[in-house]
């Protein structure tokens, strides 16, 4: 039986080929697990087979992993699941009984008492519930409905799935989606992979990355030409750029997608790492409400989150929610449809969810320890984001924006025309190309900003806070001497 | 108006289940809404937990340890358990279950799984890095239809499926919009899947759609079915000499108890049919922890293993699959103790053995009570259960509740369900749900589920059945 990759001799004969495989998927690129990622766990395979390399370990600053990078778990979170994995532990007087009692409640709603059976597609009721008075606390009391929520496989499931139901069309009146740039490529890899227009908003980076109406007027009314645009998604606090929007102009957005009706997608993913003074998240629902009935009543709108962020940083568990508003009914029903085809969520997720919109209250055992540890994540990531900020801005050809949220910094390079011709003679993105060098000379792994999107002829790295501050402060210096070395070399 | 009124038609074509409703009234019912009964008995659906199995006590230890790593210190859990989770975490980034894993899987589980897959298939060679772990097999079938089918083509992509099928499948291939050529299953010759139906599908489809896939279920749902080797090779021969990419969805693998009835794979059987087919064949297995013992349905740990593929088509495969960014943890943890169980002699396995044995002893009863006791009621014939979790008994209804069916505007079976769970409190699925033939009726009942559980199923559909056969004779 031939191995693939191994046989060296031409395929004969294949019916899944280049040529007949979807058309769709070809377009499709993820760059946070792209060519350079891949390059980085060849070479940490390299270094296991005792490979010499000028460095020891291979530093994945590429992906937001909190927990991957040494951020740990938060106790309490992680009691209450073993607890609902293996429920003969409560009867171990170990275990804090604040912990039990939401295990206990969450077993109740699972089939046969089990986190192992389905859930309903749209999550577990009692589960989205807690949720929506999750959402009505952090919004000051606008009501938020049960019915409106559904529980997804991280943000991301929720996120191609509005997609789904957005885009229809044919030809000029394909469906158009606004993304900013620089996005999260998986709205890039998502839009691709349904064939849908992709409008390109840019981001101010000197002012912060912060989002202008009058950029998106000009996107929109240019993308009006050739498609159909229904759609404006937001990412905020930003992914890659870390930037915090105001309020000021959140309201400008929601005004904007009113006048020129368009479905309004929040990514909020982040939005309890907001480090910067001066800056606080404000959800796109608190903010739409509170611009009145003539807003609130009319705008839809659809608001992501997700577990694998924030405090929590339970990337595995793959737990996430969306929140729809002001959808029509009909709509409504083939949205629950489209869940109902892959199952259900899996339910440690959901359960991971609901232990994070029920956190321990001041008058419960695990009170003090679970403040303790979440205030010391978020103390050390805002303590990152500042020093990410001085290290870099210090150095002459790098250009670093303050990290006002989120997990990563995107700051601009400056790349010597060389640097940039020989990229170009490679096939390379330039910023790819100072990418490559810098893992093949220091193990440190970056995600280039091509794979995010940028204004032509800038060029950009996106690199996570997250290693702990000393190995922080190595790769920032590591990086900052590649920098100066890279300028000098390709001078 | 809402702007989402214009929705893609391949949303809209995504037919409603109409198992949905069905179970959806059960909840209602069960929730004492309609106030009928408090014990509804939900038997449409393969979930063995909520149908009161029990999960398996090592895999629930080693999970907790997992989650929460004190536990491996703890003298209270078995020494194997302890390891396990230790190697496990040991191969997680960060020593974290909450870390991302790579695309495929991580990687000692993906060893696991290949290693699992030779031993049982005498020894065929498996390689991890072609093996990609998803959020149930469920995800896996749709990512890798995905990659098959060309949603804006035309003539659409047609997929190959043996009826009666199961109505996640057909609801996601149309989602994908792909075209569903039906191959019908040979009830009489116990559901046997046939090389000259095969070819009747495909001539219907000339023209029509442009077959490039054949799906295959074995075991077989609804139909409990298991093919035999013969039967298989002749589906790979047809599958080679007319050019369709085989999916062999064998998530019911480790339930076979027909007597005399044994589970071999697609792989195994291809490797064995030797060159040049056994190195052409483009094939996708799939397994899960959803079903078998393990039932972690809500853990969603599934994966599918890719033969000869095309190398530069593996590499779009690995990019589709990287969007998804990785599976859940908890569904990989549930995959590694699903192929690397307890072995004898281990601390663990006294109790494991005991636990699977016993659900095993569960299912030769139930298909065993169901059978004797469908197959004497008249106006129910039900083919032998040899392997996955449902019997698929046909209804023969009587002219006068057709005719009733066809006054109320529901399909015949359809109103046959309703009325079992309106006036018996017990929830199947209808056959129209799967696929059935014309002018055919059934349903599908779930037979793992406690014996108990099974006895009171079987004497509320034939205190029902006999009832309805009588009012409508």
């Amino acid at each position: 039986m031939s191995h693939n990759g191994v046989n060296g001799s031409p395929p004969r004969g294949k019916v899944l080929t280049l040529d007949s495989m979807n058309p769709n998927v070809k377009r499709v690129e993820y760059a946070v697990r792209g060519p350079m990622v891949q390059r980085a766990v060849q070479i940490e395979k390299e270094l296991k087979e005792g490979v010499k390399k000028p460095f020891t370990e291979v530093i994945k600053a590429n992906i937001g992993d909190a927990h991957a990078m040494g951020q740990k778990p938060i106790t309490f979170l992680r009691q209450a699941l073993a607890l609902c994995s293996y429920p003969e532990l409560l009867d171990d007087d170990k275990f804090p009984e604040d912990a039990k009692k939401r295990a206990r409640r969450i077993l109740q709603a699972c089939g046969g008492h089990s986190i192992g059976a389905y859930s309903a597609s749209q999550g577990i009721e009692f589960i989205r519930q807690d949720v929506a008075r999750y959402i009505e606390r952090r919004d000051g009391g606008i009501p938020s409905n049960a019915d409106n929520i559904y529980l997804s496989t991280g943000a991301s499931d929720a996120i191609v799935t509005m997609l789904k139901l957005l885009v229809s069309g044919e030809g000029r009146d394909r469906t158009g989606v606004m993304i900013s740039i620089p996005q999260y490529p998986l709205y890039s890899a998502a839009l691709a992979d349904l064939a849908a227009v992709q409008i390109n908003y840019y981001l101010d980076e000197d002012k912060c990355w912060s989002l202008d109406v009058t950029e998106l007027r000009r996107s929109l009314t240019a993308a009006r030409q050739h498609c159909n645009p229904r759609a404006l998604c937001i990412i905020n606090p930003g992914n890659p750029t870390g930037q915090v929007q105001s309020r000021q102009c959140i309201e400008d957005v929601i005004r904007f997608a009113k006048e020129e009706h368009l479905f309004l997608m929040a990514d909020e993913v982040y939005q309890d790492n907001v480090y910067a003074d001066g800056c606080e998240f404000h959800s796109f629902k608190k903010v739409l409400f509170e611009m009145g009935p003539e807003y609130s009543s009319t705008v839809e709108l659809a608001s992501f989150h997700s577990t694998s962020k924030c405090y929590m940083g339970e990337c595995g568990f793959r737990g996430g929610y969306m929140e729809v508003i002001n959808l029509d009914p009909d709509v409504k029903a083939q949205l629950t449809k489209l869940v109902s085809v892959r199952l259900c969520a899996p339910v440690p997720g959901q359960a991971l969810l609901d232990l994070v919109v029920n956190p321990p209250q001041p008058d419960e055992p695990s009170y003090a320890s679970f403040m303790k540890e979440r205030t010391a994540v978020l103390a050390a990531l805002a303590e990152k984001a500042k020093l990410t900020e001085e290290i870099f801005n210090k150095v002459p050809g790098i250009r670093c924006n303050p990290v006002q949220g989120a997990m990563y910094t995107f700051p601009c390079i400056t790349l010597p025309q060389k640097a940039i011709d020989q990229a170009k003679e490679k096939g390379q993105q330039p910023d790819m190309f100072y990418c490559m060098k810098l893992l093949e000379e220091t193990g440190i792994c970056l995600v280039p900003g091509s794979g995010f999107g940028q204004r032509d002829g800038t060029y950009h790295f996106r690199m996570t806070i997250l290693p702990p501050t000393d190995k922080l402060k190595f790769v920032l210096e590591k990086i900052s001497d590649f920098h100066q070395q890279f300028t000098v070399d390709f001078s | 108006m809402s702007l989402l009124r214009d929705i893609s038609p391949k949303v809209r074509n995504i037919r409603q289940s109409e198992l949905e409703a069905l179970r959806r009234q059960a909840c209602q019912m069960k929730q004492g809404v309609k106030n009928l009964f408090k014990d509804v008995i939900d038997v449409s659906w393969g979930d063995p937990h909520s149908a009161g199995i029990k999960p398996l006590s090592f895999v629930r230890q080693v999970l907790a340890s997992c989650f929460y790593p004190q536990l491996t210190n703890s003298e209270k859990l078995p020494v194997d358990v302890r390891q396990r989770a230790q190697r496990l975490l040991g191969a997680c980034d960060g020593g974290s279950v909450g870390s991302y894993t790579p695309t495929g899987g991580i990687a000692q589980i993906q060893q696991s799984i290949s290693k699992f897959i030779s031993q049982r298939d005498g020894g065929v060679p498996s390689f991890p890095e072609n093996i990609f772990i998803t959020s149930g097999a469920q995800r896996s079938l749709v990512l890798f239809f995905k990659m098959l089918v060309n949603s804006e083509g035309s003539p659409k992509t047609g997929v190959l499926m043996p009826m009666p099928s199961y109505s996640i499948v057909t609801m996601a291939l149309e989602s994908l919009g792909a075209a569903i050529v039906p191959c019908y299953l040979n009830e009489e010759q116990g559901w046997e899947l046939q090389v000259c139906e095969l070819h009747r599908a495909l001539q219907s489809a000339k023209g029509v759609c442009k077959p490039i896939v054949l799906y295959v279920i074995n075991p077989g749902n609804p139909s409990g079915y298991v093919q035999s080797r013969k039967s298989m090779r002749e589906v790979i021969q047809f599958a080679a000499e007319e050019k369709l990419v085989l999916m062999a969805d064998e998530v019911y693998q480790d339930t076979v108890f027909g007597e005399g009835t044994e589970f071999v794979s697609y792989k195994r059987v291809l490797a064995e049919m030797g060159p040049p087919l056994s190195e052409t064949v483009e094939l996708a297995s799939f397994h899960s922890a959803s079903k078998g013992f393990m039932g972690e349905c809500g853990l969603r740990g599934g994966y599918v293993e890719l033969v000869n593929l095309d190398p530069t088509v593996m590499k779009y495969v690995y990019t589709l699959f990287s969007t998804d960014t990785c599976a859940p943890v908890t569904g990989q943890i549930a995959l590694d103790l699903m192929v690397n169980p307890p072995q004898p002699g281990d601390p663990s396995y006294a109790v494991f053995n005991k636990e699977t044995q016993s659900i095993r002893a569960i299912l030769v009863h139930n298909a065993k009570r169901l059978l004797e006791v469908l197959n004497s009621l008249p106006g129910f014939n039900c083919q032998p259960v040899n392997g996955g979790l449902f019997a698929f008994p046909r209804l023969h209804l009587p002219p006068g509740a057709l005719q009733k069916a066809k006054e109320v505007g529901m399909p015949p079976d359809i109103f046959y369900c309703n009325r079992l769970l309106e006036e018996a409190g017990l929830c199947v699925s209808p056959g129209c749900a799967h696929g059935q033939r014309e002018g055919t009726h059934y349903i599908r009942i779930c037979i793992m589920t406690s014996p108990d559980t099974m006895e009171e199923v079987l004497r509320r559909l034939t205190t029902f059945h006999v009832k309805f056969m009588n009012d409508f004779s």
